[in-house]
């Protein structure tokens, strides 16, 4: 299994082997342990009484998909938002005019400097007392407008990085062909720099996803709220936070394993020269 | 200006960047320290270990900071009642030392990815020559491998540390009186200088962002490791 060569060991020999049996077998037990003492510990959070509100329908019905519901919706929105400010402030960065690069430069830095939080807040209440949206929309349009803002930089900065890992020759072509720099920007290098981050992009779906549980601050009717809301009714907090988390877990791992297999698949196709100084993608920021 | 000025005096922003910067700095050490142990678990020989140190990352990572806290403050602490200290201590120092714990754990699955990019940039030769002059494993990770990888991680790190000092706003959803609770306090009660308010505070973040970011910058390029 773990045979091959890294960096800190070379593949074991028959005494090292032995050790890493033992050492296995020894992780093993303190990991057993381990979760048994967190069983253990939290043996009066999941008992059968606290576990069974979740098998009733109701439970389902009434508060976790509603909530899920409005988590997707509020992500799905906030992802639309957010690539068609992201492409905009990228090709605003990387504009030949200089005050729109300085702008937008400006912009992205900003956003990018300010919590979300303080950004949903913000406009939760600019939506309420400037605006005077109906109080339906107010939670919604604040988390959409504060994920909006902050991942339309995030990705503005994804195009940006993506278009200058680009060889140079790319651009160098197009303008040798006669085209104009902005149609070199949108026909030659936005599609390969939007190909090239695609994976970075639906890291950064992870991200907004998570960050859509922030709305419980002002309000948003979200899959963790609507949990915490069922959960005060039922008196099983614990249990139901170990189902939330699942839910955002499995969502969020499949999600991340499709970025994962985005990418090696866009390796493998050769897609695009992979430059040395191609921005990471994988990892992401840690963002809420 | 006058409503301003009772603003200023009715919320002390200062204190509330003060708990801000506490819950950072005692979170980033926490973080650093609990991502190093899972970096370390990750790139042992030992599968167990292996598994452990992948598993922290992919559950942690996966889960929302804001749900991490909620699990601390409303389950563990309230309806398992572990506290944190005396039950007389005022609840603004039990809710920090929660955000502390939720914010280093939540973010040591970053600092670990951040380890372990580090670990993968250092070349396979590093390692053969440290093993060819007769170091152990411990050794050649001690003064050969880590060495090398904590340089090739501070990029990396830097990044983590600045999404780590946005991320203490969430401690706001348990009610700590930090930045981002302090701002939706003033906006209620001063709605009249709500863009000013913003402003404020958003600057307060770029006070604390922005020389992170150049510091560890300019960190990053002057202990890369020249190769």
């Amino acid at each position: 299994m773990n045979q091959q060569a890294s960096v800190l060991f070379d593949a074991p020999g028959p005494r090292a082997q032995k050790v890493h049996l033992i050492i296995t077998i020894i992780g093993w037990v303190l990991l057993i342990a381990a979760v048994a003492g967190v069983l253990w510990g939290l043996r009066d959070e999941l008992t059968p009484a606290k576990l069974l509100p979740f098998a009733d329908p109701m439970a389902w019905t009434g508060y976790l998909l509603p909530g899920l519901g409005a988590t997707l919706a509020a992500a799905a929105t906030s992802v639309v938002t957010a690539i068609i400010l992201g492409v905009l402030l990228g090709c605003g960065r990387l504009s030949g005019i200089k005050i729109i690069r300085i702008v937008c430069g400006l912009f992205v830095e900003f956003f990018r400097a300010v919590p979300v939080l303080l950004m949903m807040v913000f406009s939760w209440y600019f939506f309420i007392f400037v605006l005077r949206v109906p109080s339906a929309w107010q939670s919604f349009a604040g988390v959409v407008v504060g994920l909006t803002f902050y991942n339309g930089s995030v990705i503005a900065e994804l195009i940006r990085s993506g278009v200058h890992s680009l060889p140079k020759g790319q651009s160098e072509a197009g303008l040798a062909v006669g085209l104009t720099p902005s149609q070199v920007l949108t026909s030659i290098q936005l599609p390969q720099a939007i190909t090239a981050m695609l994976p970075s992009l639906v890291s950064q779906l992870v991200v907004i996803l998570k960050d859509t549980a922030l709305g419980s601050l002002i309000v948003y009717s979200d899959v963790l709220k609507q949990a915490t809301e069922l959960s005060t009714w039922k008196g099983n907090l614990i249990a139901t936070f170990i189902v939330v988390a699942l839910i955002f877990i499995v969502v969020n791992y499949a999600l991340t394993s499709f970025a994962q297999w985005l990418e090696r698949r866009l390796r493998a196709r050769g897609a695009r020269p992979r430059p040395a100084t191609a921005p990471p993608t994988a990892p992401g920021l840690p963002t809420v | 200006m006058g409503k301003f000025g009772q603003m200023m005096a009715q919320f002390d922003l200062l204190h509330a960047f003060w708990v801000t910067i506490q819950l950072s700095v005692l979170g980033a050490l926490g973080a650093l320290v609990i991502g190093t142990v899972v970096a370390i678990m990750r790139v042992s020989p030992v599968r167990s270990l292996q598994l452990f140190g992948a598993g922290y990352v992919n559950i942690i990572r996966n889960t929302p900071l804001t749900l991490l806290l909620f699990f601390c403050w409303f389950g563990l602490r309230i309806s398992s009642g572990i506290q944190l200290g005396l039950p007389s201590d005022p609840t603004q120092v039990l809710s920090l030392r929660w955000a502390i714990i939720a914010v280093a754990v939540y973010h040591a699955s970053f600092v670990a990815e951040a380890i372990r990019s580090g670990v993968n940039t250092v070349p396979q030769g590093q390692a053969e020559a440290a093993r060819a002059i007769g170091l152990g494993f411990f050794d050649s990770l001690r003064h050969v491998v880590l060495p090398q990888a904590f340089r090739g991680a501070v990029a990396p790190l830097g990044n983590v540390l600045i999404a780590l000092i946005k991320n203490t706003t969430v401690a706001a959803t348990i009610g700590l009186y930090e930045a981002a609770y302090t701002m939706k306090g003033m906006i209620e009660f001063y709605p009249q200088l709500l863009y000013v308010t913003f402003a404020l505070i958003a600057l307060g973040f770029i006070i604390l962002t922005l020389p992170t970011g150049i510091f560890f910058t300019s960190m990053s390029r002057k202990v890369a490791v020249q190769r």
